[in-house]
């Protein structure tokens, strides 16, 4: 087990040093001047070089890339150039209402997705199989975006249960900030959990057609015990690997969702600054959205074995 | 009987709840979306209208102001003497005004802004609105006198802009996070991504404003802009994103429609120094081409009023100058005849993310494409559009919107994007800047809009609407935009 989790280590690590040289090539390779960006039309040639000092860019490529990288291994991630304030403080702003969003809607896919999948695989062929499947083809064919609007006429506009968008932030309660997540989680977990239902429920088919299963009903256990003792566990391999997939989706693919519900996370403080090329946050942001992935890629990696005990002695 | 009482529980319940719900939208605060978040908050510093919408005549103040209306009033300083040869502007400062951190407002901090503008290693967006300041004295607290290079009949003017504003030494370090002026309403929160909230300045030294709090609130995607209008989350949008809702918001009695015009004269613009376009014949023919009408309607709903030069129509001195480049593909196609272009060219069309450059190039492509023009389209972002056309100059033609009040003086700049040299016209543009006197400063500028007009240096299309929309009791909305401001002093809610 150790050596497994020192294997996968390894490639964590190089994984991010590869990741921070493509990023910073690209986004500095990409036209465009923060500086003239943010003086606009009329400023005087003068003007930007004298912001283009003060904001360090005058400095060569290489020396950036050094002091990004290691003012990052540090916790520092330096200054937005537009902002002007330091990118952890916003990162970790932001965070407070992408990490939650995430993880409500994580929380939300599985709590359906699961009971539906064994549902489905429980009734294989019936109605209620049917139904589900067709449910679900639709939930992956809808994009969450339009979903989310579809949700916004309803709720927002002609029920006016919820607001359309915003974020009144934390200090405003608790209720209140879950109230304000509640339209985007389901709008984000709505299409992930029909993903789920159907990767849950073709594994426990798969599952249940195994000779262990036979075997264990063989002893006496019944239809239901064998699903949930034998059945379930085998079952969670694909279903954790999809998971994790989702979660980085989550976290990652909620620009569009945040921008619909102008909702001040990280995918909009992305969105935001390349458009105003605020190279420094998209680095720095993107970094770590990548880091999040990896990481939570490494953590499946460590479930599949605590899952499945084969792994740990074959890799 | 009973269910009267059941009917008017369940009423009284609704009511409570609705006015739970509208708690927030009290008679004496307001929120307004607006699409783009300022980076920061000093207007001193970046050329951001976003930051100016929040913080002009709310936050800073100059030393003379825009009003609604275009005219220049007295700001801080309540009256000024000129010196005979105009040289020398003398400005008497209103006494009793604080900054809102309690210090005083004195000629030392008039000092202090101007200088910052114009100084060497200034980051003002705008510096060339000091450009011709040679001093700026402190006479006594209350009085300032400014010594010119050269007489500049634009000066008031400049003054109101909001790169002008004027700020305080103590609190310049923090400016951009948290602004501190002399306006009627204080800075009192940012939820960066989400809103900026400002309250009233109980110890403003002019009339009180009639609000007591504002929220501007940041809405980027014009279908969630829509939404947040339509469950009345938000009070009003400043300039709404997507014209072909205004339609609905007309049709519904809960919202207004505010209509004016803006300071953005949106131009086809032309490389005068790019072959064909070096032919002034060739920019003509595209003149010619061009259906502003079609564009309006196509592109903008129908909002925006036709220019035939680069000025705005609401300007006193505005001569109507579409005839000259009336559409006529029949013209057009002789003059690209005459040009040596029988059989038309091949050029690039670079438009910029704003939608009237978007779907106003499409139209205008298919317009160029019926004279034998190829105009390839290439759609870039902001930056890209700064880098490759704007500091580049690589590129055929383009569509932005020039939104700075009275920029013809643009036009005197060979440096300049689109590259024209006219010695007459720069000539004129010196002389304009040394006149004072308001008849020969209209004549001037007459002569001025009718040389780029009739040299072609750029396809006019049309002078950008200004489209909010507001609850329908929202009052006192600026309806044009002669900056870029969302002015709060003259906010009130109807009883």
């Amino acid at each position: 087990m150790l050596r497994y989790s020192l294997k996968r280590l390894l490639s964590l690590v190089i994984s991010l040093v590869v990741a921070s040289l493509i990023i910073f090539a690209v986004i500095e390779v990409a036209p465009g001047d923060p500086a003239r960006f943010m003086l606009g039309i009329n400023a005087q040639p003068d003007t930007v070089a004298a912001l283009r000092a003060e904001l360090g860019l005058d400095v060569p490529k290489t020396q950036r890339y050094l002091a990004w990288v290691g003012g990052m291994l540090s916790g520092d991630f330096g200054i937005s150039y537009t902002y002007r304030v330091p990118v952890g403080q916003m990162i970790a702003d932001r965070m407070w209402v992408s990490l939650p969003l995430a993880l409500m809607a994580l929380t939300l896919s599985t709590v359906i997705a699961l009971p539906v999948g064994l549902y489905a695989a429980n009734r294989r062929g019936g109605r209620g199989d049917m139904a589900v499947m067709g449910l679900t083809q639709l939930g992956i064919a809808v994009p969450n975006f339009w979903f989310a609007m579809i949700l916004v006429v309803i709720f927002a506009i002609n029920l006016r249960w919820f607001s359309a968008g915003g974020f009144p932030g934390w200090d405003a309660g608790l209720l209140v900030g879950l109230k304000a997540l509640t339209l985007p989680a389901v709008a984000l977990a709505l299409p992930q959990a029909a993903i789920l239902s159907r990767v849950m429920r073709s594994a426990l088919i798969d599952i249940l057609s195994e000779d262990f299963m036979r075997t264990a009903r063989a002893k006496g256990l019944t239809r239901q015990q064998t699903l949930w003792r034998h059945g379930l566990r085998n079952a969670l391999i694909p279903v954790l690997t999809i998971m994790g997939l989702q979660f980085s989706f989550l976290l990652a693919g909620a620009i569009i969702i945040e921008q619909v519900f102008y909702l001040p996370g990280l995918g909009r403080l992305v969105f935001q600054s390349i458009s105003q090329r605020d190279l420094i946050v998209v680095e720095s942001v993107v970094m770590l959205l990548v880091f999040a992935v990896i990481v939570v890629n490494f953590a499946v990696d460590l479930a599949y074995a605590a899952v499945d005990p084969r792994l740990r002695s074959r890799l | 009987m009973p269910q009267r009482c059941t009917t008017r529980a369940f009423t009284s319940v609704l009511a409570l709840i609705a006015s739970f719900g509208t708690a927030s939208a009290a008679e004496t605060d307001i929120t307004i979306g607006m699409q783009l978040e300022p980076p920061h908050l000093d207007p001193t510093s970046a050329a951001a209208g976003a930051i100016d919408n929040v913080v002009y005549s709310n936050i800073f103040e100059g030393l003379t102001r825009f009003m609604g209306d275009g005219s220049v009033v007295p700001g801080l300083a309540k009256s000024w003497d000129i010196s005979d040869d105009g040289l020398r502007y003398t400005f008497h400062l209103r006494g009793n005004v604080q900054f809102h951190d309690g210090t005083a407002m004195d000629a030392a901090d008039v000092k202090f802004s101007l200088d910052r503008a114009r100084a060497e290693d200034s980051t003002n967006a705008q510096k060339a609105l000091f450009a011709g300041i040679a001093d700026v004295a402190v006479i006594d607290p209350l009085t300032v006198a400014l010594t010119l290079e050269a007489p500049n009949g634009n000066l008031l003017f400049n003054l109101a802009w909001g790169d002008a504003v004027i700020v305080a030494p103590e609190t310049i370090e923090t400016i951009k996070s948290n602004p501190v002026g002399t306006g009627a309403f204080r800075f009192v929160n940012w939820v960066q991504g989400d809103r900026i909230d400002l309250a009233r300045n109980g110890d403003y030294w002019g009339t009180a404003p009639a609000l007591e709090a504002a929220t501007f609130k940041f809405i980027s995607d014009p279908t969630a802009a829509f939404a947040a209008m339509m469950s009345e989350d938000i009070d009003a949008f400043q300039t709404f994103p997507a014209p072909e809702n205004l339609p609905q918001f007309d049709a519904d009695p809960r919202f207004k429609l505010l209509i004016g015009s803006t300071e953005g004269e949106t131009i086809l613009s032309t490389n005068n120094k790019m072959p064909p376009f070096d032919n002034k014949l060739v920019r003509q023919a595209l003149a010619h081409a061009i259906d502003r009408q079609a564009i309006i309607d196509g592109a903008m709903f129908g909002y925006g009023t036709p220019i035939g030069s680069h000025f705005a129509p609401h300007n006193p001195a505005y001569i109507d100058l579409t005839g000259n480049s009336a559409y006529d593909p029949a013209k057009a196609k002789a003059l690209l005849v005459e040009a040596g272009f029988a059989d038309g060219f091949t050029t690039t069309l670079k438009l910029p993310p704003p939608s009237y450059a978007r779907r106003g190039g499409e139209i205008i492509a298919a317009q160029l494409r019926a004279v034998g023009i190829n105009a390839e389209i290439s759609n870039l972002e902001w930056a890209q559009w700064l880098e490759q056309v704007f500091r580049g100059k690589d590129y055929g033609l383009t569509i932005v919107s020039h939104t700075e009040p009275m920029d013809i003086g643009i036009y005197a700049r060979p440096e300049y994007y689109f590259q024209y040299d006219n010695p007459a016209f720069q000539d004129l543009m010196t002389r304009l800047t040394a006149t004072a006197d308001p008849d020969q400063r209209r004549a001037m500028l007459q002569e001025a809009q009718t040389i780029i007009s009739t040299d072609y240096v750029n396809g006019y299309l049309f002078q950008l609407a200004a489209t909010s929309v507001a609850k329908t009791g929202v009052q006192g909305m600026w309806l044009n935009a002669p900056t870029q401001a969302i002015d709060l002093t003259g906010i009130s809610w109807a009883d």
